[in-house]
């Protein structure tokens, strides 16, 4: 019993079930899946597709989020800013220099790859300031929090961009005759693309290594500063991918200080709901990733029961707060010494 | 006698720059760049920045950033940080403007409602903090989501004040005495500053010489410079950690309401990354985010000069709003830089 | 710690010996109210009852301060303020006044400070010695000085000997706990020797010599010889003459002075000398693990270049550093990720091993060294001290190394594991393998050493091997010169 509670996986899992029972007693027909209609082909909605779809760029994040925790012992505060750049960037060199272009002026895959290489710039800057320069994360990263969006909006001379294209819309949407949204296909490939990473290649065990205890790394051979700029980097390649779908979603319209607003506190709070440790070392990434599905559940959830998307902070911050409070050591402590000065006296009584 | 008093005598810079305490010399360099722009502004673009209105103005601008950035301050010589007060600072003014034109209340109902709330969110975030040992950033992220919801929760819409009392009470200029300029009749026009600046240099003043000559001020620094030492120093460590976030929070309350003064309005995207701003123009005022090492005088200058980069930016002619930010974020890299590079060359002199 | 009587008078430098975990920190901790006591009482000039000490603000106010080794003060505050904060309860200070007083004491007691100047800017030893004016100021009759010099250079400890003098002439009681003996027999009056936590004896300065006190603190008489002599078999092989490893002139930037190092295949040799002689930082420098300032290595003849520890690595070098905390294990991490992370290391980040080959490398290691844990699954930080030592212990001959450093590798672990990781040396040995042993008990380090590298105040001053191999003569060499 006491190793369920132990479990990483107990709380965010936990707190899912929580949110599935809430709904099963206030409105089983949250669950509902339905056909609908997209561009001739059916698919699937409902509240779980809804979920799932809108989930992933928060999924994928937290994939970098939770690395860059682990290996940095901080927090990457500049990934909203950085997918409004790729996301920018993207359109940038989809439509050339029309504001609404009837054909692409470049195949999606190499304005994907150029958001890339910015979005691994920034990441790079970044890792370079925290890791050798050894600036705390949140400070380094405010730098591209600040400045970030102001570029996305430079690169594209602030102009409203509308990007009707077919294919290009497959990556918010739906692809022909697959009636799950593409955007939840491709947060499974990236979260597919990480297992194998941490599977074939030693980075999970060398960046907890880096975070746990860095001068005994460095004794066993590994480069603690390397692995905290490769944190970095990989968040990179998830913020372009994450600026992608969500550039996709809004058909090439970026409204720059709207763009993926709050989240990277979204992110940061999916690594945290995953019971990962924010002062870095020991991760894990199932965890940090159904973190990030909860927090879309809890959203979708309080969308269903009619709350105005503007005041949803507020439910979340108390969630957060409260989750953070009963997880605390300190808590923890004081509590187990309550139940045992409970339990004391009953023992007498046998 | 000593050796320091000799190798002060012979002069050294070296020594001299040795000797200068980190908080000293992080001052004055952000008072140097402070002093260099506005004489490059002043050269470049003459008119404008030569009259005393300019400077004036980018105070009152600024007078809620400034009280909002002291809380800030103190916050980070503990060696923590706030990252609600930009939220606090919304739904402060959207609170007020709600009171004083739906409830009827009037200024004096309103500045309670905004020390009330500030000082709400410090001890609740100051508690979790301290006592419960939680770290700030998380704690003041949730306190930041919860004050932006409470604000669309409050009221969604954006909406002006109409209360009399108040409107002229916002709209009270004080003349500052014997500086002014002359205007294209020839007559002279003194310069004046809103009640907020004046509020705001009061607070300037106050929280200066309280982190300069008081036990907790010292207390402050003692905690954000070695928590463990100052425990053996006979500090109580979580007392004075509590104690800097209610008082973040009390400025981020009364800051929220200067605020409210200059804009006269409520709603939910007020007063948006003014955290981020608050942070910035600490970190280029000399206060340092691992704690122990800050001013409040600098954190004037960090605010002054943001608003003369502003300015600046806006009167070279890079009209568009971008610029602003990026020439923001490019300060900040180079201030870190520049702070990480003199801190670690000081040390290993 | 039982049954230690220890007397300070008025105006006396009285130090504290003993090795490693022989109840100094304790005494002195249960003297502050850090710890509670079970037995005795602690008396105080002009007190007619014991003292009740329960905290070091008791202490305090009893006028028994303590200045620790690490500084426990607050570099981003003044001189002034590091030196009257925390002491009053007034919302205002005039911190004129308290300048003023600062600088009058700084004066007083000569110490090369300014009251408002920054403490960081002051060199270490001012450092120390302004905390030991705040213990001054709050009128201490008794300063407790808990290896005040070991971050000092010889100048500035020559600074707080005047200063301690000073003291003393003022009548404060002051116990000096140090690792130096120069430094004892220059200032102190008194001597009282702890060992494994029982007291061995109190005695005048004159009354003992450097050589009886090494021997009094190693437990070992200077008599008492013979017995030793047949425990010191070592190893000898067949291509016993082929050099593993050998360095020349290596420096590193932690204040060791260059040496001169070689060991060959099959052989144990070890570092000794006192706590604080340099042993630590010679093999450190050996590993790369510091920043090598000057020096050559060759490993089997051939030169090679060691910047970082996984050159060392590389080069078959394996290193189990004396801190296991804060350099050895990786706390949260597994037994098993604990186990296999230097191989791993070894055979590069893109060829992992599989969870089946690292748990049967795990179980292999943890029979083998027989390490009590309750699965590979279970955190290293959980283990005990001994068994965590196993686990890395573990790491390194997994990696199987050509040479191995062990740097106090049975430094606060039990008496049975203590042997058994002696006959784990002995058994690596005889296979094949170069060890350097590093013990801070010198019986050990007979039992397992062909030939030991003496050190003193981070200097190579000797090499003993074969008939030399004695405690007798390890103690003098340690001791250097008052031997007369």
């Amino acid at each position: 019993m006491s190793k369920i509670f132990k479990n990483q996986l107990f709380i965010p899992i936990a707190a899912l079930l929580l949110l599935v029972l809430f709904n099963l007693i206030v409105d089983p027909a949250f669950f509902a899946l339905s056909k609908g209609v997209y561009d001739g082909d059916s698919i699937l909605t409902g509240n779980l597709i809804s979920i799932i779809d809108n989930g992933s760029e928060l999924a994928i994040l937290a994939i970098g989020m939770t690395l860059v925790t682990a290996a940095s012992g901080g927090q990457d505060i500049s990934v909203g800013a950085t997918m409004t750049l790729a996301g920018s960037v993207i359109v940038k060199v989809l439509r050339g220099s029309e504001t609404s272009p009837v054909t692409l002026h470049q195949s999606i895959i190499v304005a994907f790859l150029v958001g890339c290489l910015v979005a691994i710039l920034c990441g790079a800057f970044n890792g370079a300031l925290v890791a050798f320069f050894k600036i705390q994360p949140m400070v380094a990263t405010l730098i591209l929090f600040t400045a970030g969006r102001s570029i996305a909006s430079w690169v594209n001379n602030n102009q409203n961009i509308i990007i009707k294209d077919e294919k290009f819309k497959y990556f918010g949407y739906y692809l022909p005759k697959i009636p799950i949204p593409t955007p939840f296909i491709i947060a499974i490939i990236c979260i597919i693309i990480m297992a194998l990473l941490l599977k074939f290649t030693t980075l999970g065990l060398y960046t907890q290594a880096v975070g746990i205890n860095e001068n005994s790394s460095r004794l066993n051979g590994i480069n603690p500063t390397l692995m905290k700029f490769v944190s970095f980097i990989i968040l990179g390649v998830c913020v372009a991918v994450a600026g992608l779908i969500k550039a996709s979603r809004q058909e090439g319209t970026i409204s720059y200080g709207g763009f993926a607003k709050y989240i990277e506190m979204d992110a940061i709070l999916a690594v945290a709901l995953g019971g990962n440790p924010l002062g870095g070392g020991k991760f894990n990434m199932a965890a940090s990733i159904i973190g990030a599905y909860v927090i879309q559940f809890l959203t979708i959830t309080l969308y269903a029961r009619g709350v105005n998307p503007e005041a949803l902070p507020a439910y979340k911050a108390v969630v957060v707060i409260i989750l953070v409070v009963i997880s605390a050591p300190t808590v923890r402590d004081k509590i187990s010494s309550l139940t045992k000065k409970l339990r004391v006296p009953k023992k007498e009584v046998c | 006698m000593s050796d320091v008093s000799k190798a002060s005598q012979s002069g050294g810079f070296k020594n001299k720059l040795k000797n200068i305490s980190d908080t000293n010399i992080l001052l004055v360099i952000t008072i140097a760049i402070f002093v260099i722009m506005y004489v490059i502004a002043i050269t470049v673009f003459k008119g404008g920045f030569l009259k005393p209105q300019t400077f004036f103005n980018m105070l009152n601008s600024d007078a809620a950033l400034i009280i909002v950035s002291c809380g800030m301050s103190i916050v980070m010589i503990t060696g923590g940080i706030d990252i609600s007060v930009g939220g606090v600072v919304a739904l402060v003014s959207m609170s007020c403007a709600v009171n004083l034109d739906y409830q009827g209340g009037n200024i004096f109902t309103s500045i309670l409602i905004a020390i009330g709330i500030g000082l709400a969110f410090g001890i609740v975030q100051g508690f979790i903090v301290a006592y419960l040992d939680i770290q700030p950033f998380i704690v003041t992220l949730a306190g930041m989501f919860f004050a932006r919801g409470m604000t669309t929760i409050v009221h969604s819409q954006q909406f002006n004040v109409a209360n009399e009392a108040f409107m002229k009470m916002k709209d009270t200029h004080i003349k500052v005495f014997g500086i002014g300029s002359y205007n294209k009749n020839g007559t002279f026009v003194p310069a004046y500053v809103l009640i907020g600046t004046i509020v705001a240099i009061i607070i300037v003043i106050l929280l200066f010489c309280m982190l300069k000559w008081t036990k907790l001020g010292r207390s402050f620094y003692a905690v954000g410079g070695n928590n463990q030492s100052a425990l053996m120093l006979g500090i109580n460590v979580k007392r004075t950690k509590f104690i800097a976030h209610v008082l973040c929070g009390l400025m981020a309350g009364i800051g929220g309401y200067v605020y409210f003064m200059f804009v006269a309005s409520g709603s939910p995207s007020h007063a948006s990354e003014m955290e981020m701003n608050a942070i910035a123009s600490s970190i280029i005022g000399g206060t340092m985010l691992t704690g122990g090492v800050g001013n409040i005088i600098g954190t004037l200058f960090g605010v002054l000069s943001l608003g003369t980069i502003k300015n600046i930016v806006g009167s070279a002619g890079f009209t568009d709003a971008w610029w602003t930010n990026i020439t923001v974020g490019s300060m900040l890299c180079i201030f870190l830089i520049l702070q990480s590079v003199i801190i670690a060359r000081k040390r290993r002199m | 710690m039982q049954n230690v009587d220890f007397t300070l008078c008025e105006g006396e430098i009285h130090a504290l010996m003993g090795e490693n975990g022989a109840g100094k920190s304790t005494l002195i901790k249960v003297l502050t109210g850090v710890y509670g006591k079970d037995e005795g009482e602690i008396f105080l000039k002009g007190m007619e009852k014991a003292a009740v000490i329960h905290s070091p603000q008791d202490a305090q106010k009893l006028g028994i301060s303590t200045v620790y080794q690490e500084i426990t003060l607050c570099p981003n505050l003044s001189v002034a303020e590091n030196m009257y904060i925390g002491r009053e309860n007034k919302i205002y200070q005039n911190w004129k006044k308290i300048n003023a007083d600062a600088d009058r004491m700084l004066k007083t007691l000569d110490i090369p400070a300014q009251a408002k100047q920054q403490l960081s800017t002051c060199s270490i030893a001012v450092q120390q010695m302004v905390a030991i004016a705040r213990a001054v100021d709050m009128d201490c009759k008794v300063l407790i000085l808990d290896e005040p010099t070991s971050s000092l250079d010889e100048h500035e400890v020559e600074k707080l000997f005047t200063l301690m003098r000073d003291l003393k002439k003022r009548g404060v009681g002051i116990i000096f706990v140090t690792h130096f003996l120069d430094q004892v027999y220059e200032v102190c009056d008194k001597i009282t020797v702890l060992r494994d936590g029982k007291l061995v004896g109190e005695y005048e300065i004159k009354d003992l010599p450097r050589v009886k006190l090494v021997a009094k603190m190693l437990g070992k008489d200077f008599d008492d010889v013979a017995d030793i002599k047949d425990e010191g078999a070592c190893y000898k092989g067949e291509d016993a003459d082929k050099v593993v490893l050998s360095a020349e002139n290596l420096c590193s930037n932690q204040g060791i002075k260059p040496f001169d190092f070689y060991i060959k295949k099959g052989e144990v040799n070890g570092f000794t000398g006192l706590l604080g002689s340099g042993r630590s930082e010679c093999v450190r420098a050996i590993f790369g693990a510091d920043r090598v300032t000057s020096g050559t290595v060759s490993m089997n003849g051939k030169k090679v270049k060691i910047s970082k520890p996984i050159h060392a690595m590389k080069n078959g070098i394996a290193y189990l550093p004396e801190d296991r905390k804060i350099d050895g294990i990786i706390g949260e991490l597994s037994v098993r990720d604990n186990i296999i992370l230097a191989l791993q290391v070894l055979k590069g980040a893109f060829r992992p091993f599989s969870k089946a080959e690292a748990n049967k490398f795990a179980d292999e290691y943890v029979k083998l060294l027989e390490i009590k844990t309750a699965s590979n699954d279970t955190p290293i930080k959980s283990l005990s001290g001994g068994n965590q030592q196993k686990v890395i212990l573990a790491r390194w001959l997994l990696a199987n190394p050509e040479y191995l450093i062990l740097d106090e590798p049975t430094r606060g672990i039990d008496v049975g594991t203590k042997v058994e990781i002696q006959k784990l040396v002995l058994k690596l040995a005889s296979e094949g393998k170069s060890i350097t042993f590093i013990s801070s008990e010198t019986d050990e380090m007979i039992r397992t050493c062909s030939r030991l590298v003496v050190m003193r105040d981070r200097k190579v001053v000797g090499e003993l091997s074969g008939e030399d191999l004695t405690q007798n003569k390890i103690m003098s060499t340690i001791a250097g010169g008052g031997e007369e």
